[in-house]
């Protein structure tokens, strides 16, 4: 099909550019000429979701719900205070919902329209979170998506889709794993995946 | 509008294919692309809603034939012509041959730490008390528009649950036009997979939906 969802290129050597990359770089240098945009900021955007800003935030949300049942019932209340107590706020998670699976619910969240992700805890989305397949498809056949990420959820247990359609961004709570009762914040931390944060994974066993 | 976004439900766009060793960007272009969208909408020349409705309106065949980054690529030069901050041409070389536009302001690289971190949030002062609680029966509205909107077609004339109440919300349908913030009622709206798609499951889809998009269902 014609949508792989990225197209890679071999990039950047001279006249080696794709058209694609020759379009974004008359489009920076127009915006920066005519003084819109400082490619400073650019940089410093760029950094920042490289390096600081990542799913290690959301699963060091995760393993404090897990460790702290008072965080947890914070997190359930107003999960937009407890997170940003963590320092982990602003563009893209500005209005925070957790949402907790247990026995009885599997939570998976998706955008169908476009591909509104919680920035501040998890990070940029990956493709497929971006892209046809996974967006059409996660309302109407969940059950079948979370197989093809490896999850097999009994009958008798709830899948409950979130198309987060407005500014809220959800949070997926995965279930803690068993025998991780010893386990320190940091070492639950290291067993929360981002799949697990979006719903389309589990929080890894305990080794 | 129920344009190339609106895809939830369809079928025949085949499997999700995660790649677990994916890298965070591809290529050079996508970096500068993340980057230089999220600067220039740093000069506030336009809202979220209004660059989500510019690569919405692109022609599903070409949206759908784009990556992720390419779409916000073609979102951006068509929002840099129609506010005005450069020509169609200027967009097609990257040469300038017209006068900045005024713009409100510049991101400046110090300002970029605090500005991701204070975020611009949605929620607004409630004018008026929210028609719905939640669990109360509502369904939602046969709304057909060329403008921008939020109820994807797959949950129209739909019955549902109230899930959660979220507060007054800026209203995509207007700032997405470009006619102010116009807050209303945001919801989360629960509903069966039988009710949406025929589905034999157990299985429930939550989607946020504005009060204007809702109405009471007694049955």
């Amino acid at each position: 099909m014609p949508h792989d969802g990225h197209h890679h290129d071999d990039d950047d050597h001279g006249s080696e550019l794709s058209p694609i990359a020759l379009r974004v770089k008359a489009l920076e240098s127009l915006l920066v000429e005519k003084g819109y945009v400082d490619p400073l900021a650019i940089d410093e955007l760029i950094e920042t979701y490289e390096k600081k800003v990542g799913p290690r935030n959301g699963a060091r949300v995760v393993a404090r719900a897990w460790s702290d049942p008072a965080f947890a019932n914070w997190l359930q209340q107003d999960a937009t205070a407890a997170i940003a107590s963590l320092g982990f706020t602003g563009r893209q998670g500005e209005h925070m919902v957790a949402l907790f699976n247990d026995a009885t619910v599997h939570n998976m969240v998706v955008c169908t329209l476009c591909s509104c992700y919680p920035w501040p805890v998890l990070g940029l989305p990956p493709v497929w979170y971006k892209s046809p397949p996974y967006r059409s498809r996660a309302v109407l056949e969940p059950r079948v998506v979370l197989q093809e990420f490896g999850i097999s959820v009994p009958d008798d247990k709830e899948v409950r889709v979130w198309d987060s359609t407005a500014e809220i961004r959800y949070l997926v709570i995965p279930e803690r794993p068993s025998n991780t009762g010893g386990l320190s914040e940091d070492q639950l931390a290291d067993l929360v995946t981002r799949d697990s944060m979006i719903g389309t994974g589990l929080a890894k066993s305990a080794a | 509008m129920n344009g190339p976004q609106d895809m939830g439900g369809m079928m025949g766009f085949g499997p999700i294919a995660p790649d677990p060793k994916e890298p965070l960007f591809h290529a050079e272009w996508e970096r500068r692309a993340l980057g230089l969208t999220l600067a220039i909408g740093g000069t506030g020349s336009w809202t979220i809603d209004q660059s989500r409705h510019a690569r919405e309106c692109l022609p599903p065949q070409q949206y759908w034939s784009l990556s992720y980054y390419e779409i916000w690529i073609a979102g951006l030069h068509r929002l840099l012509v129609k506010y005005g901050l450069a020509s169609q041409t200027e967009v097609e070389t990257g040469k300038v041959e017209s006068p900045s536009q005024p713009i409100k302001r510049v991101l400046k690289a110090d300002q970029v730490a605090a500005v991701l971190a204070k975020g611009s949030p949605y929620d607004r002062s409630a004018i008026t008390a929210a028609k719905f609680s939640v669990g109360q029966k509502v369904r939602t509205l046969n709304l057909v528009t060329s403008g921008h909107s939020r109820l994807p077609t797959y949950a129209k004339m739909k019955r549902g649950i109230i899930k959660r109440v979220h507060g007054c919300h800026v209203f995509p349908d207007s700032s997405g036009m470009g006619q102010g913030d116009d807050p209303h009622w945001l919801y989360s709206v629960a509903f069966s997979a039988a009710e949406l798609f025929g589905s034999g499951t157990k299985d429930v889809i939550c989607i946020d939906l504005w009060e204007p998009y809702l109405e009471h269902a007694d049955t």
